[in-house]
């Protein structure tokens, strides 16, 4: 009995010390945190090695003119970081700096108080106005601003200029039955027409988008979202962009397995040249140096070309699907991030941004470092545009917009009928 | 008497405190990460709610209608069950016949082989997903490769990318995953059996089958039920495979409940219905679980 009292105590002894000592390993370093340093944790998708080397730049060099500031970077992939993010917000504990597409993805966030109001840094502020009022538009909701934009672009065609001449391109078609007559003999030639990661849902949501913008142009799509348009995504021009998207899968124009592929997948074989194009953001060109087996893409021969316009149909090739990129900040977020935030965005780092990766940025007079004909292009089109749709998946709520993506891909499947499709979208959207 | 000596010993005093002591720690991380969030996801469950936020909106039961009409729900859990199926018409078969080769004395290079099989049980399932992947690819893959070799006019074979045929070949890759698992399990199994009854069933003119039947495999009854039940409760909660080699698509066609769940509650941000989803893989494992030990206790009687 002895012997076990003796066993006892020295058991919770045990736990007693073993718990001082964690307690006190943990204060201690919260303590040495709040006091001495403000850590500024920044989550970016720059997985591309050029991005990754001037994100790190950026973080060292505001760390040495700010030595009570620590950054700490995470890097995720795309869709690592949706994940991860969605994760990390549900428990209430935002990322001080991170990536963001704005939309109703932000709106949601800010609606619970996740990211930081940024109005009053921005209304009339020279920050506020070193970017035009309608990139801030995106990440706005209700007035308030909750993020900073970086890059602002919008999803054109990405061709290969050799292959469209091997079938007797040398300009890409601007009207949809042209387009399809191209893909047909792209087709015969042997050469994949069009690279589509299909797995990932969004890259093939985009053209379903773009084909019913082109039928019903600006105004289907306001009337849907205010309410006006009482079908809502059953009217009767979605439902024909579905059929439109079906007949083209119907081709056969995407590569092998394409249901199965990744974006990554679509990026390579555009950047190894085996693809003749793919509808894709003003990233596309980076990403595709990146996935290509030489890390050079398909360089000179790569050009951009806006979305046909369809035969019959209200929109003009003027109108755009697009967005971009911008920075949010986390609502625990301290002081040290917003200036972080102010950094990036500055005239200087932008004109960097837009050398390393091509980005679109938005910062007034950043515009020089676009160099690259393409992104000049994609630049001039979202300046030019008459109107402007942020990304269908981003617009909507989470709920809605991966409801569409999945949607989408019943059709390419065939497993479901545009009209089924898109009473699928209908329901998620005016459930959420 | 022996055991009803050691019963009255831990009743004592300063054995509860022993108890306590020991089993506290373990309680509370339990109660904390396991008890807890069941009953916290049974309320979720009642909710609409995305996850941000305070919950507002009660439905009562109304996500547990939409599960039980959800044809997504439906045709997940019918995959479920095909791979809970296979897994015990072919994996676990082929476990035994491994177990049954590696684990023969007369085998020379059996300790090497029992440490290949297991190999594949060692990597991470996402890493395993990405390694199939690879060997998927329908533009730069292994298996396109090969058949280029043996028959370049046929189509591509586009594994992951066709909805009819993406659910078995990840089939394929659960299978050489786990195969080891349960190799290894019987190979415990098989140990615990006493040369002497295989021996004398050998003297007695047993034929090899014979002895199969009548001496191992009854000896190895407590290995076989735990690989069937390890296999079953696996099937049903499997995940990491599925997402990572197409994230239960295309179409939903290699969608698990748990990747449905996953999608509906994190990706969709539809945590309410999630939860509903949650709690009733919680219950048909629970049931699983008491049918499956009461099954055991009765044969075992």
């Amino acid at each position: 009995m002895k012997k076990k009292a003796i066993f006892t105590v020295m058991v919770i002894l045990m736990l007693f010390v073993t718990a001082m000592v964690f307690m006190a390993s943990c204060s201690d370093s919260s303590k040495k945190a709040s006091q001495s340093e403000q850590l500024v944790n920044w989550w970016h998708i720059g997985t591309a090695a050029n991005d990754r080397v001037m994100n790190e730049n950026f973080a060292n060099e505001f760390m040495k003119a700010n030595p009570n500031v620590k950054i700490e970077i995470t890097v995720l992939e795309n869709e690592a970081f949706k994940t991860k993010l969605t994760t990390v917000m549900q428990s209430g504990n935002p990322p001080d700096v991170f990536q963001t597409w704005g939309g109703g993805v932000l709106a949601q966030y800010a609606e619970a108080g996740l990211v930081k109001d940024i109005t009053k840094y921005v209304k009339g502020t020279e920050w506020g106005n070193s970017m035009a009022p309608g990139v801030w538009e995106v990440y706005s909701s209700g007035g308030k601003v909750y993020a900073a934009p970086n890059d602002a672009g919008c999803i054109t065609f990405w061709y290969n200029k050799d292959l469209l001449a091997k079938v007797g391109y040398t300009e890409f078609p601007s009207d949809w039955d042209d387009f399809i007559a191209m893909v047909k003999k792209l087709k015969t030639a042997g050469i994949i027409p069009i690279a589509l990661g299909g797995g990932d849902k969004w890259p093939a949501m985009h053209m379903w988008s773009y084909i019913a913008l082109r039928i019903g142009g600006p105004q289907l799509f306001q009337d849907t979202f205010s309410g006006k348009n009482t079908l809502g995504f059953e009217h009767p021009d979605f439902i024909k962009a579905g059929e439109m998207l079906a007949e083209l899968t119907a081709l056969k124009p995407f590569q092998d397995g394409f249901l199965g592929a990744t974006y990554n997948d679509e990026a390579a074989l555009v950047g190894n040249g085996e693809a003749a194009m793919e509808l894709m953001g003003q990233w596309a060109p980076n990403v595709q140096k990146d996935n290509s087996s030489s890390k050079e893409g398909i360089g000179e021969k790569l050009a951009a070309a806006p979305f046909p316009s369809v035969k019959g149909g209200k929109g003009t090739v003027t109108e755009v699907i697009g967005g971009g990129g911008g920075f949010a900040i986390g609502s625990n977020a301290s002081e040290a991030a917003v200036d972080f935030v102010k950094f990036l965005t500055n005239k200087e780092n932008q004109i960097t941004i837009a050398k390393t990766n091509g980005s679109l940025v938005t910062t007034k007079g950043a515009e020089v470092g676009i160099s690259d004909p393409n992104a000049k292009m994609v630049k001039a089109l979202v300046d030019k545009c008459t109107f402007f749709q942020l990304y269908l998946d981003q617009f909507l709520t989470p709920a809605a917009g991966g409801t569409v993506n999945d949607s989408v891909q019943t059709i390419l499947a065939g497993t479901a009928t545009p009209a089924q499709a898109c009473a699928a979208i209908q329901a998620a959207f005016s459930n959420n | 008497m022996a055991k009803r000596h050691v019963y009255k010993g831990l009743a004592g005093r300063a054995n509860f405190w022993t108890i306590a002591v020991l089993l506290g720690p373990a309680l509370i991380l339990f109660t904390t990460f396991v008890i807890i969030p069941v009953f916290q996801a049974a309320a979720f469950s009642l909710y609409k709610w995305n996850g941000l936020g305070p919950m507002k909106n009660f439905l009562g039961l109304a996500n547990y209608q939409q599960f039980f009409s959800d044809l997504i729900v439906q045709k997940a859990l019918s995959h479920n069950l095909i791979i809970a199926v296979i897994s015990l018409a072919v994996e676990l078969p082929l476990a035994m016949a491994l177990a049954l080769i590696v684990s023969n004395s007369k085998f020379k290079g059996a300790v090497f082989f029992r440490t290949f099989f297991f190999l594949p049980y060692m990597l991470s399932e996402v890493i395993t997903g990405v390694l199939w992947q690879f060997i998927y690819h329908p533009q730069y893959g292994l298996i396109t490769t090969l058949h280029g070799i043996f028959s370049p006019d046929s189509p591509v074979p586009t594994l992951l990318g066709d909805p009819s045929t993406v659910l078995w070949a990840i089939l394929v890759v659960i299978i050489w995953k786990y195969f080891g698992l349960h190799m290894t399990i019987y190979i415990a199994g098989l140990q615990a059996i006493p040369q002497e009854q295989i021996e004398a069933a050998t003297i007695d003119g047993a034929s090899k089958t014979r002895i199969f039947l009548s001496v191992i495999l009854p000896g190895m009854r407590t290995a076989v039920q735990l690989s069937v039940f390890f296999s079953v409760l696996g099937s049903i909660q499997l995940f990491d495979i599925i997402w990572a080699m197409g994230k239960g698509g295309p179409v939903n066609a290699s969608e698990t409940i748990v990747s449905y769940m996953y999608r509906v509650g994190l990706s969709r941000f539809n945590i309410g219905y999630g939860s509903t989803i949650a709690v009733c893989i919680f219950v048909i494992c629970l049931i699983f679980s008491i049918i499956y030990q009461r099954l055991l206790v009765k044969e075992a009687e």
